[in-house]
């Protein structure tokens, strides 16, 4: 029993970090209508960047935990702005194929730069706490409340702040949205910001389970996300947040169970498969739809 | 014959004149010695050139007629490799094929079978999902389909298959003793090559290719035209995949079928040759095939290490800039000025189909868009 609470919490807090990850492509989904296959490689670019800090220059992880969300918030706006921006206007295909290009781009320059060779980021030393008879880690706990106030945060900006006005505005009609004054360029810019700051984040938590980090550290689960954003529905941010959990319990409790865990990525990815041909639009669909 | 009838009977066989090429420069070099496994281009980088011709012209199906993409192209690939090599093995062990020309004609045969039913499986989520969530369904299907294999061990104890694979995620090999093709693999991988040119390019000409081309073109005016969409999206992707996998089986012959090498970025290795060569274009996936095989091939052996990924840079700076080039709104103006009408004329493939029109009505698109 405690064995299966404790991967049910382990499954949250996996899932809290898709969900983080699951937000950008979400908000950058429903905004710009395009899929950032480049997102989880800011997730490596943020890990690399702590890497510099904590690794290279043995400095505090807190101030890593900030130059991993800077860069990554730069970063972000460069790629929209250079590869990205271009190409508004043209057909899917050709940015879809772009950002493809961006994702690959990053990582071998990450390899090129630091190696293929994983290296070590060593952030906090976790201990476990014991609650009612079951111990837990930590930065299980930390992952889940962060990623809650996010969640929290996010609504409240998006429906109170002219920002997040603004983004409802051009995701419901870019046109429009223009025509009321709205700058579309700076709005889709921002979007990007957000996302990749918090693709900081998951990579910074990412880090707390495993501290190892290699240029393809974001690849599988930026994939893992993007299947977690389309579950909840995509451009709903409960949505993504649900998607996220659904998909990290899944995965702890396939890993748990002996003859699965070889599988588990495959069972992962069948789940898309059947939630998109159960509900094509996802979990969250259409009528209730968050829409960023 | 006046001047456009020969230009449409030179369109119709440049595609094989280049094949055909090919093996008339290297097949007289090849048995007269001169060309061998240390000479300037080696036998393997022509079996490698050969089905990769066969793999980028099957993804082009989908991507460049069919106008949807395909990131599990490795996938399907895999699936032909692993059932082709597993059956050659098989033939030859219980002695039911012993030449080795047929048996690898029945291993590509079924490989391709299999990866077709695996096409027609995938093809049929295809049918609900629009582009970017159909470009995600493939990627997880490629990676399903190695998460498996890369578990799946068949070592009997005895029998033809007796130790064939005993550690899946270093795959398996075939050799002499395990039935791999014993003639010289790469004149037969391009004569396949060209049977396979023969039927995409015959596909892509026939009213069924019209069909699919006008799917890519506008969905919504080809479905109004009475194009069954659902038949033809599932059709393309099941055949493009039925390539993939006879390219496979030619693999197993030629290489280690091994969970490494099927990964996502094969898949995008073979799209950066489509988007090279010009969606839509065969001419120019035969092109970049070669080329991007040849050089890759001489580049593996001057980059090792972590420069190796300067490779993988420079793909990527490939497709960045190929698309912006090819359909960014604002460079509407520039591809009039250079007029690639003219130059894909002259030199196909590389920009692909894009003519005149087509940019003016991108612009116009465009500026609604934005105002």
């Amino acid at each position: 029993m405690s064995e299966i609470i404790s991967t049910i919490i382990n499954g949250l807090s996996q899932g809290g970090v898709y969900a983080l990850i699951a937000l950008g492509y979400t908000m950058v989904y429903g905004i710009a209508k395009m899929l950032n296959f480049a997102h989880g490689d800011i997730i490596m670019v943020g890990s690399y960047a702590a890497f510099v800090v904590v690794g290279m220059m043995s400095s505090s992880p807190f101030l890593a935990i900030f130059i991993a969300v800077v860069v990554c918030t730069a970063l972000g706006i460069l790629v929209e702005r250079l590869a990205y921006r271009p190409l508004r206007g043209a057909p899917s295909l050709s940015v879809l194929i772009t950002a493809i290009g961006v994702s690959y781009l990053l990582q071998s320059l990450a390899q090129i730069i630091f190696g293929a060779t994983p290296v070590m980021v060593p952030m906090f030393d976790f201990k476990f706490v014991d609650i009612g008879g079951i111990s837990i880690k930590i930065q299980s706990l930390i992952t889940l409340a962060v990623c809650a106030v996010v969640i929290v945060l996010l609504l409240f900006v998006i429906k109170k702040t002219k920002v997040g006005r603004a983004m409802v505005a051009v995701s419901e009609d870019r046109g429009a949205a223009q025509l009321m004054g709205v700058n579309v360029n700076r709005t889709i810019a921002i979007t990007f910001a957000i996302g990749s700051a918090l693709a900081a984040l998951a990579g910074i938590f990412s880090l707390f389970v495993s501290p190892v980090t290699s240029p393809t550290f974001g690849a599988l689960p930026g994939i893992k996300a993007f299947v977690a954003a389309v579950i909840g529905g995509i451009g709903s941010i409960p949505g993504a947040a649900i998607g996220g959990i659904i998909l990290g319990v899944v995965e702890q409790f396939a890993l748990s169970v002996p003859f699965l865990s070889p599988y588990a990525d495959a069972i992962v990815f069948s789940i898309l498969i059947v939630v998109l041909l159960v509900r094509p639009t996802g979990i969250l669909g259409k009528k209730q739809r968050e829409k960023v | 014959m006046n001047k456009t009838g020969l230009n449409k009977v030179f369109k119709n066989y440049i595609n094989y004149l280049i094949i055909v090429a090919i093996m008339l420069v290297t097949i007289p070099l090849y048995f007269g010695g001169i060309l061998n496994d240390s000479s300037f281009v080696t036998p393997n980088m022509l079996t490698q050139m050969a089905f990769t011709i066969i793999l980028v012209m099957s993804l082009n199906m989908v991507v460049g007629f069919l106008g949807e993409l395909s990131l599990g192209h490795a996938g399907f690939m895999y699936v032909g490799a692993y059932v082709g090599g597993i059956l050659c093995c098989y033939l030859y062990k219980s002695g039911l094929v012993v030449q080795s020309t047929h048996r690898l004609i029945i291993c590509m045969l079924i490989g391709g079978l299999a990866a077709a039913i695996f096409g027609f499986i995938i093809g049929l989520p295809a049918l609900r999902l629009r582009g970017d969530y159909l470009a995600i369904v493939t990627l997880a299907f490629g990676e399903i389909v190695r998460g498996i294999l890369k578990n799946t061990k068949i070592d009997p104890a005895e029998g033809p298959l007796a130790g064939l694979i005993k550690n899946p995620a270093t795959g398996f090999s075939l050799n002499s003793s395990k039935g791999k093709f014993d003639g010289d693999l790469f004149i037969f991988a391009f004569i396949v090559a060209i049977v396979v040119l023969f039927c995409i390019q015959n596909l892509m000409k026939s009213k069924h290719g019209r069909a699919i081309q006008a799917i890519k073109d506008n969905e919504i005016a080809a479905r109004t035209m009475g194009v069954n969409i659902t038949y033809y999206k599932l059709i393309t992707f099941t055949i493009a995949a039925f390539f993939a996998g006879v390219a496979g089986a030619l693999f197993a012959n030629y290489s280690v079928v091994s969970y490494a090498q099927f990964s996502y970025n094969y898949s995008i290795e073979i799209l950066v040759m489509v988007v090279l060569g010009g969606m839509g274009s065969l001419t120019g996936s035969i092109i970049s095939s070669v080329l991007l095989v040849f050089i890759n091939t001489k580049l593996q052996a001057v980059l090792t290490g972590d420069l190796a990924s300067l490779k993988y840079l420079v793909y990527a700076l490939i497709l960045i800039f190929m698309m912006i080039l090819h359909s960014a709104p604002k460079l509407a103006g520039l591809r009039e000025k250079l007029n690639w009408g003219y130059v894909s004329g002259k030199i196909k493939g590389i920009f692909g189909k894009k003519t005149k029109n087509v940019s003016i009505v991108e612009t116009e698109v465009s500026s609604n868009e934005e105002n």
